[in-house]
């Protein structure tokens, strides 16, 4: 803002320079100019060599889709179909491009906010919305789609995926266990004691960092004065960071590190620098901490924006691709929102199902007890018990 | 084929919402997903979109007014759908207290409700040990608050879905419990009862605003600074005109085109020159440390009045800034201010403000301090005015100058000294080069 021969106060200059991102790897540039990357290009032959255009559109149109998703779900949120919902609007590029190049016998272990992987998975429509509709305790078959339910507790679920990576060994199979969080995960006892086994053990697991600068309300900055890759370099294990924002940059960085720990390589760590462009959640209103002109610059960044740019100079973003990608996503939009209004309630006595595997004689008991509480509401029946034990979330 | 869309709970365990704005009007078709209203719960102001596509055949809430969740909002007129049963009686449901998230379960002040025996209870479920428990937590609840309506979950339960207030029934069962009985007498008697219709704005005394947001932000800051700062107030009333024509010669400057340059862009450029040669009014009294801070950089902080009230962002070290930078930044400081994207940064760190009451046609005041700042000087308008001008009365263009500054930090002589310095800038642009 002032002149360029100005000198900053010294704590400004300080704040400044903190707040600008360092170096990342990228091979779309926002103006979606496709820039050489040696070390990066080897592993997106698909993408270049001859069918490169059918690979693009297909990106373009899964970042289209979970978009659409994304946004259906706030939208049925704000209608009270939806309890709560985390919005990804802003990082599908990175899920995108990292869910893209996952093998089907890979397994994820996700926070609540890879909506966008667990579509690349091939999660059923209909059960993604399901938890947050609360109608159940989790969404989906976690063995249907090689993916668990996404974990709510930070960063805990990166101990899982490298128990699960340790498995693979036992297995001796060249299977990949990954783990999605984010920034403020990393500041998580469990994140550090996940990459010591992983390094100790050498485990097949990939750490994939979403970088989207806000925990809830904290700004990345506040949580480290390095890059959050350069963590992973504490721990022995190999990181990379990139444009998280940019389809390629990160389908090219998952399948190298995904490479690696099928080679008997061991642990990564990916940091894909990308930005929530929407609140924490629906019951989170930014404009209270983030200043709106950071939101400006991000969205001149926008994933989608970039990848069409792109197709366009290449002259693949046919009408035909447009339209095909619209439809696309409002059929899906239209499965989604249906599947919501449409689901059935639970009925009051399913609190207690899937809480063991085998029979339980003080759930038993508590089940018993709940039942004759129940019995008292007469003609108002399961309703009004489901009001009576519904708690809050 | 009418549909009630109720307020849904947008946040996570809201129970109302203010309809801040309508974006459609009753007969507007919307699409679904399209956005109708925006509201403000206690944790976000959200855009609401429409869960239909149809005709919008009434709005339930003029914007300002707070709805409860699940009260009807707006109904829609849907081709093929069939009615909603609902809104015929008007009658809220019951509230519930707001329980935000992270902000811890709120405790039930009026007793757990009483689980009335049915019939005999078998011996292993009488469970002394939990009665007891939950006898003391009674103890424990203080007797200030008043008991909820005696009544059983049932009857709370058949309360709520007829829209019947407890608080408003007498009871009839044993030690005044209300029973089934009472609800549906109560019921009976209240569905004839209209809807309570909002006092029309016409005739309307008087009205209540909360304070908050940046008003209460600008009362705290200007009673902290009236109560901690004793303030002195000057005034120095000065001929422009020899500024007015430099600005006019300046805007002709090819190096300032397209720039905006107004008087308080000379006055800023003064104000930072004057307090080079007058630096007790770039300090600060540090009341912990007992020392003055002085500054050796100046943080211009500029008053601006905004959609969302006042704000004074500031232009961090504009002692270096040449004319043209100065213009440049301030010109972005108005800009960010009016299209409310200020930073907090901005906001914070100031060590000197000017106020431009000129804009609104007033010569002087006596400012407040900004707190934690020393001096603040308001800029009058400039006016033509008859005024002595080289031994005789001419038409010359004047402007007041108000200073207020700490009297902890600042003397009569040095306040003085710098009103007269900005004074004699202004008046005679050349007067610089004696100051620098």
């Amino acid at each position: 803002m002032l002149g360029e021969d100005s000198t900053p106060h010294p704590q400004e200059r300080s704040r400044r320079e903190q707040s600008e991102d360092p170096e990342f790897l990228q091979l779309l540039d926002p103006s979606g100019q496709r820039v050489a990357r040696p070390e990066l290009d080897r592993w997106l032959a698909d993408v270049d060599g001859e069918g490169g255009a059918r690979v693009l559109a297909g990106l373009y149109e899964d970042m289209v889709v979970i978009r659409r998703i994304d946004m259906e779900a706030t939208a049925l949120q704000r209608q009270g179909e939806l309890a709560l919902w985390p919005p990804l609007l802003g990082q599908e590029a990175a899920q995108i491009g990292s869910g893209r190049a996952l093998r089907q016998d890979d397994f994820v272990f996700s926070s609540y906010r890879e909506n966008g992987v667990a579509y690349c998975r091939g999660v059923n429509l209909n059960e993604i919305l399901r938890v947050w509709r609360g109608n159940a305790s989790s969404g989906w078959d976690p063995f249907e789609i090689n993916m668990a339910t996404p974990q709510i507790i930070i960063g805990a679920q990166t101990l899982h995926s490298v128990g699960y990576a340790m498995g693979i060994q036992f297995d001796g199979a060249d299977s990949v266990a990954l783990a999605y969080f984010g920034d403020g995960a990393t500041s998580e006892g469990d994140v550090s004691e996940s990459m010591v086994f992983a390094a100790s053990y050498q485990a097949p697991v990939l750490f994939f960092c979403q970088n989207n600068h806000w925990a809830i309300s904290e700004p990345v900055t506040l949580q480290t004065h390095i890059t959050l890759a350069e963590r992973a370099g504490g721990f022995g294990i190999p990181h990379v960071r990139v444009d998280g924002n940019d389809v390629l940059a990160v389908l090219a960085a998952t399948r190298e590190a995904l490479d690696r720990a099928r080679q008997g390589g061991g642990p990564s760590f990916i940091e894909a620098v990308t930005y929530r462009m929407g609140p924490h959640t629906t019951a989170d209103d930014p404009t209270r901490y983030r200043d709106a002109n950071e939101l400006e610059d991000w969205a001149a960044k926008d994933p989608i924006l970039r990848l069409e740019k792109h197709l366009e100079s290449r002259g693949l973003l046919t009408q035909e691709l447009r339209e095909r990608v619209a439809a696309k996503s409002d059929e899906v939009a239209g499965v989604v929102r249906n599947g919501v209004i449409t689901m059935p309630e639970p009925e009051a006595m399913d609190v207690f199902k899937h809480v063991y595997a085998t029979p339980n004689s003080w759930l038993s008991r508590q089940e018993d007890h709940y039942r004759r509480y129940l019995a008292q509401f007469e003609h108002h029946g399961a309703s009004a018990a489901g009001h009576v034990s519904g708690g809050q979330h | 084929m009418i549909k009630v869309f109720k307020l849904p709970d947008l946040g996570e365990g809201l129970t109302e919402s203010e309809v801040v704005a309508w974006k459609v009007s009753p007969g507007q078709s919307v699409e679904l997903n399209q956005i109708i209203a925006e509201v403000e719960t206690a944790k976000a102001v959200v855009e609401l979109p429409s869960p239909f596509t149809g005709t919008i055949s009434a709005l339930h809430a003029e914007p300002g007014t707070v709805v409860g969740v699940g009260e009807p909002l707006v109904s829609f007129d849907i081709e093929g759908a069939d009615d909603d049963a609902v809104l015929a009686s008007g009658h809220a449901p019951a509230k519930r207290e707001a329980n935000l998230v992270g902000y811890g379960a709120i405790v039930e002040k009026d007793g757990r409700p009483a689980r009335r025996a049915r019939g005999p209870v078998p011996a292993s479920e009488a469970a002394p040990v939990v009665t007891a428990v939950v006898e003391d937590a009674l103890a424990v609840v203080p007797d200030a608050v008043q008991e909820r309506p005696r009544s059983t979950p049932p009857v709370r339960k058949l309360a709520k879905d007829l829209g019947v207030d407890l608080t408003q029934v007498t009871g009839t069962g044993q030690r005044g419990l209300i029973t089934r009985e009472d609800v549906n007498a109560s019921a009976s008697g209240t569905a004839a009862e209209s809807v309570p219709v909002p006092s029309a704005v016409d005739g309307v005394r008087e009205s209540r605003t909360p304070i908050k947001g940046v008003r209460k932000h600008t009362a705290a800051a200007m009673v902290a600074s009236a109560f901690t700062a004793p303030q002195v107030s000057e005034f120095l009333t000065v001929d422009v005109t020899e500024s007015m024509e430099l600005l006019a010669r300046l805007k002709a400057n090819r190096a300032f085109a397209g720039l905006k340059l107004t008087p308080l862009t000379l006055v800023a450029k003064a104000v930072l020159i004057a307090l080079g040669n007058n630096p007790t009014l770039n300090t600060r009294w540090d009341e912990a440390a007992q020392e003055i801070v002085q500054f050796h950089y100046v943080n211009l902080g500029i008053a601006a009045a905004t959609p969302r009230g006042l704000t004074v962002p500031n232009i961090k070290d504009a002692q270096g800034l040449s004319l043209k930078e100065l213009a440049v930044a301030l010109a972005e400081l108005a800009e960010n201010a009016r299209a409310a994207k200020t930073t907090p940064a901005e906001l914070n760190g100031g060590t000197f403000t000017i106020t431009n009451i000129g804009v609104f046609g007033i010569d002087a005041g006596t400012p407040m301090l900004y707190p934690g700042e020393a001096g603040i000087l308001a800029v009058g308008a400039v006016r033509r005015q008859p005024w002595e001008h080289r031994g005789e009365i001419a038409l010359r263009q004047v402007m007041t100058l108000s200073v207020s500054f700490d009297h902890r930090l600042v003397d009569g002589e040095q306040g003085s000294r710098f009103l007269a310095d900005v004074g004699s800038i202004l008046s005679d642009p050349g007067m610089v080069l004696t100051m620098i």
